[in-house]
């Protein structure tokens, strides 16, 4: 199956321009581009660090971003060689595109805020969908909150900077069963539990891939609490599962 | 037929209906004059908003329907105990576009939001909220789309006409107005795992 991930927070590079510019509180009349370059090709050095398939587009925005502020440091060619017509800021078009984007992104919101059919109102006959196992006050998890509860995790746990000889083997494989013996007969297990008080740096990525491999596997689903934001992991049980299920070793082709 | 008469035949058929009904075709029902009976809808509608129950008369997508009011939402979704349904944001913004600038292309879409925008126009058409009205003439013939019946429907509409007002930016608005839903990452963006 096709992952499609997207960049959550931003639509497009429009929204993360805009989203840059409101930020900054900068002038959109007047765009500062060697700020507005710098702090674009930041974020999306960001994605890319995230390992984000990252949608062409906001690369070809970078570039757009580049070719205007080259264009902006050439002086501007005066006298004899005049041109006809008024030489355009090379920002007119960005500037155009971004109040126009505005435009459309507002009446998105102004169109979700009307009453929708089978979300605020119902007509007669209004069949509800069948109910979801989990509540629904669970939430699946994005891309975005798994990073950043990852990042969370490593950043509680700084690496030490002492001179460590490797010593035990961490094996995603035993971790996975590690966490199908926690979650058996259980109905969710907090994110957190998964982890020792202050676990090691190794320890926080055997067991974060091993999550990862029981997401993939379809064993395990990650929920997040719509109210207190909490990552929850729920096992998938099959109605006739005849006691925990485990792997071999070599499954997983960690080695 | 009396007024009274006409009027509970007018709320039995709307009742009764799966889809909303327009006033032409109660008129041609019952053999009234439309004036009429859009005067007896206007009064039931007015009816319904009084009393503050637990159903309106909606005019959507130049029909009529009852339909439940917003504040009982959550009540009724307890039902089936369903999750509400939400579009993405990347659904609303060409939804959005599409409404507002139809007939428009691919392209035109793309263009405005600054992304490839295939794989949304396909949901959108497989739900059916917007449809490919032909092709333009210009080379390459591209599909143009626009919404559909459903979409008014679906977003509570009597007609395009009374879409929100498009707002005129010549400034960035403030940025309050962002939609950030941390709480809930919509449908299409959520990373299998």
């Amino acid at each position: 199956m096709a992952y499609e991930i997207k960049i959550e927070k931003f639509e497009g590079p429009l929204d993360l321009l805009l989203h840059l510019i409101k930020k900054n509180e900068m002038d959109i009349y007047d765009i500062p581009m060697a700020s507005i370059t710098a702090q674009y090709l930041a974020t999306i050095d960001v994605m890319k660090n995230l390992n984000l398939d990252m949608a062409g587009e906001f690369l070809l925005m970078a570039a757009t971003l580049v070719h205007i502020k080259s264009r902006m440091l050439l002086p501007v060619v005066s006298g004899e060689e005049e041109s006809e017509e008024e030489e355009e800021d090379p920002r007119a078009e960005l500037v155009r595109r971004l109040l126009e984007y505005q435009r459309y992104k507002e009446a998105a919101l102004d169109l979700d805020a009307l009453p929708l059919l089978e979300r605020d109102t119902f007509p007669r006959g209004f069949e509800p969908p069948v109910a979801d196992e989990a509540d629904e006050e669970f939430q699946p998890i994005g891309l975005y909150e798994l990073v950043e509860a990852l990042r969370g995790l490593l950043a509680e746990n700084p690496e030490t900077p002492f001179h460590e000889v490797a010593g035990e083997r961490l094996s995603v494989t035993e971790r996975v069963n590690g966490i199908l013996a926690l979650l058996a007969g259980r109905e969710s297990v907090a994110f957190r539990e998964l982890f020792t008080e202050r676990p090691r740096r190794d320890d926080v990525v055997v067991t974060f891939l091993a999550l990862l491999e029981l997401g993939k596997l379809r064993l395990v689903r990650l929920m997040q609490s719509a109210r207190y934001g909490a990552l929850w992991v729920w096992p998938v049980v099959a109605e006739d599962a005849s006691g925990p299920l485990q792997l071999e070793e070599e499954a997983l082709g960690y080695g | 037929m009396d007024t009274a008469e006409l009027k509970g035949a007018v709320e039995a058929l709307v009742f009764a209906s799966e889809a909303p009904v327009r006033a032409e075709r109660l008129a041609e029902i019952l053999e009234a004059p439309k004036a009429q009976v859009l005067e007896v809808l206007r009064e039931l509608a007015a009816e319904y908003e009084n009393r503050g129950g637990g159903m309106v008369l909606a005019g959507v997508a130049e029909g009529y329907q009852f339909r439940t009011p917003p504040k009982f939402a959550d009540v009724i979704r307890r039902l089936g105990r369903s999750r509400s349904a939400r579009f993405s944001r990347a659904a609303l913004e060409t939804l959005a576009i599409i409404a507002y600038r139809q007939p428009i292309t691919r392209a035109e879409i793309e263009y405005l939001r600054g992304v490839d925008s295939g794989g949304v126009v396909k949901t959108l058409l497989d739900k059916r909220l917007i449809r490919i009205l032909g092709k333009k003439d210009i080379p390459g013939r591209p599909m143009i789309y626009g919404t559909t019946r459903e979409f008014l429907e679906v977003f509570g509409l009597p007609s395009l006409t009374e879409l929100p007002t498009l707002k005129e930016f010549s400034e960035l608005s403030l940025e309050g107005g962002e939609m950030e839903d941390a709480s809930a990452p919509a449908g299409t963006s959520e990373a299998t795992v």
